[in-house]
């Protein structure tokens, strides 16, 4: 076994015991915290896979972003911020469901993959993945329409945002 | 090749001899060497820490009038280890009923965040820690874990002072990592690159902040902003929230947030230096010896950690409304502004002489600010003359 294939397994290990905690711990604040530890050892799944770029994106967006963003969520609603729920609710067993199906799709497409089994060959020196990236992102021949229609699904959310927010009587934030 | 123009190479190599010579992997000896010198690397920052809080107190009493620190050995150099000495000893309290772990964990967060933004500086040309391509990127991921460690103290003090200061820190660094992420992008602009090395390289002729004053300005007042500090240390608020989010914390847990805090203040300073003014380049002189390219940018990091105490001894502390309409309603948009321009005067000049180009970017900067500054005057007119009625113009002549 090669010191990276130990490192993954530590991390996967890491992982997965975060994401049992997430919807096992009672308390909600500490899923929260879990589920920042999960999303955290992705991003190092990421960087092991060489993708630094998104390993980086994935603790600005989600570390940074949405488990705040949950985080307040969750002590802005409660009437006291050591709420504690029920572990499951009654549709427990069908997440488990759509959980172990997903799992055993993705194992079965990949068996059909021929890189499956193969180890990943180093980037040639001197290659800008960052780069081609960006290239790929703007290039009509690539990625563009993905990209702008996301642009646009995220410009529609943020206006729908704002609308829901504003108060029209008030006219502006003065109270 | 030799030791003095490229110590960590060579030392590295060398120590790597002498693990293998031991008969250790050489897998093993590289990943042991490599933690030799993230220790090595943390603890010259620790020790510099211990110092910056002599400078720190030192730089506030002469911005007051006062001598500082001035009992202990040498212009009170001994201070430091004094304080130190008390924070170990004093009594490691835990309030009832707080979070253990969560609150034992926060102010480890809160120092991790500040030490692993030192990962992507380039000390001198030949060091350079992790040459990472997303290093602009890397700062503000840097800046979550941070924004998350002050949330999880909030919290788990089990203290309402203590999540009311969370609550408003937490604002200000979720509304602020906006406009410097925005101002991060104008080196990568001008360098076509995240990676904070090319980023110096590129400055070769001129700086970028001849380029972008108005964004290198920008980019201060978010770092600012970023660290919680005067006129953005609503956090802290002694006369209403008492300490703020670290109110709970006694001793060494405490100490690790204040310490951790002046390493940042010092970090964004080296920060502002690399991407705008430099880092470790000084008219050649870093070609010279690596230790003079390290000696350049602790300088210039210092001249900027300088310009972060001088805002916070001088200014007042702003309310949180204020705060927040200073940030949405001006600095972010006159940053996606600036970005705009930037991004649209380089591509229109790529191929125009450099003096046109650093004279058309100067002119850019200025007219947006301008704009910016006539617009924002406007509006507070207007504002005023909804709140107080409109003024009757005075008879000027009698």
């Amino acid at each position: 076994m090669t010191a990276q294939q130990i490192i993954f397994l530590f991390v996967a290990l890491f992982t997965l015991i975060s994401a049992v905690m997430v919807v096992t711990t009672r308390n909600l604040v500490h899923a929260a915290l879990w589920l920042v530890s999960t999303l955290f050892g992705v991003a190092v799944v990421y960087a092991l896979l060489n993708a630094n770029f998104i390993a980086v994106v994935q603790v600005v967006v989600y570390i940074g972003a949405i488990a705040i963003l949950f985080i307040f969520a969750v002590m802005l609603t409660r009437r006291d911020m050591r709420d504690t729920g029920p572990q499951m609710n009654k549709n427990w067993w069908a997440g488990a469901l759509v959980a172990a199906l997903t799992f055993a799709g993705l194992v079965s497409l990949l068996q059909e993959w021929s890189g499956f089994s193969k180890t990943a060959s180093d980037f040639p020196s001197g290659f800008d993945a960052m780069g081609l990236l960006g290239e790929a992102l703007v290039s009509p021949d690539a990625y563009v329409l993905p990209f702008e229609v996301a642009s646009v699904l995220l410009l529609a959310a943020l206006v729908g945002a704002v609308y829901v927010a504003f108060n029209p009587r008030s006219g502006d934030s003065q109270k | 090749m030799n030791f003095w123009n490229d110590p960590l190479r060579v030392a590295a190599e060398w120590l790597e001899g002498i693990f293998a010579g031991w008969g250790m992997d050489a897998v093993a000896a590289h990943v042991l060497v490599v933690f030799l010198g993230v220790l090595l690397l943390i603890i010259v920052l620790m020790a510099l820490d211990v110092f910056l809080v002599w400078v720190e107190r030192k730089v506030v009493a002469r911005f007051q009038d006062r001598l500082g620190p001035n009992r202990l050995g040498p212009f009170g150099l001994i201070q430091p280890f004094a304080d130190i000495i008390k924070l170990i000893i004093k009594e490691d309290t835990t309030p009832g009923d707080a979070d253990k772990v969560v609150y034992n964990l926060a102010p480890i967060l809160s120092m991790m965040s500040v030490l692993i933004l030192w990962a992507v500086v380039p000390l001198a040309p030949v060091m350079l820690g992790t040459d990472l391509n997303v290093g602009a990127l890397f700062i503000i991921a840097a800046g979550a874990i941070g924004t998350l460690s002050i949330i999880m103290a909030g919290w788990a003090s089990n203290n309402k002072f203590a999540m009311i200061g969370g609550f408003r820190q937490v604002a200000v660094m979720v509304s602020f990592e906006i406009p410097m992420l925005t101002m991060l992008m104008i080196p990568v602009i001008f360098s076509g690159s995240m990676n904070m090395n090319v980023i110096i390289q590129a400055q070769d002729p001129v700086p970028f902040w001849v380029l972008s004053p108005l964004g290198a300005l920008i980019f201060l007042i978010a770092a600012i902003a970023e660290l919680g500090r005067a006129p953005f240390d609503l956090a802290e608020g002694e006369s209403e929230l008492v300490s703020g989010f670290n109110i709970e914390y006694s001793g060494m847990k405490f100490g690790m947030f204040y310490a951790g805090e002046l390493l940042h203040a010092f970090t964004f300073g080296g920060f502002w230096a690399i991407l705008f003014f430099g880092g470790y380049r000084f008219f050649g002189l870093e070609q010279v010896s690596p230790f003079l390219a390290i000696l350049i940018l602790i300088f210039k990091a210092m001249l900027g950690y300088w310009v972060i105490m001088w805002v916070k001894y001088t200014m007042m502390r702003i309310r949180i409304d204020q705060m927040l309409a200073f940030n949405w309603k001006f600095l972010t948009p006159l940053a996606f502004a600036l970005l705009l321009v930037t991004a649209l005067v380089n591509a229109l000049l790529a191929s125009a002489p450099a003096w046109f180009y650093t004279l058309s970017m100067i002119l850019a900067n200025l007219f947006t600010g301008w704009i910016a500054l006539e617009i924002a005057r406007s509006a507070t007119r207007s504002e005023r003359e909804r709140i107080e009625g409109v003024k009757k113009p005075v008879e000027a002549h009698h």
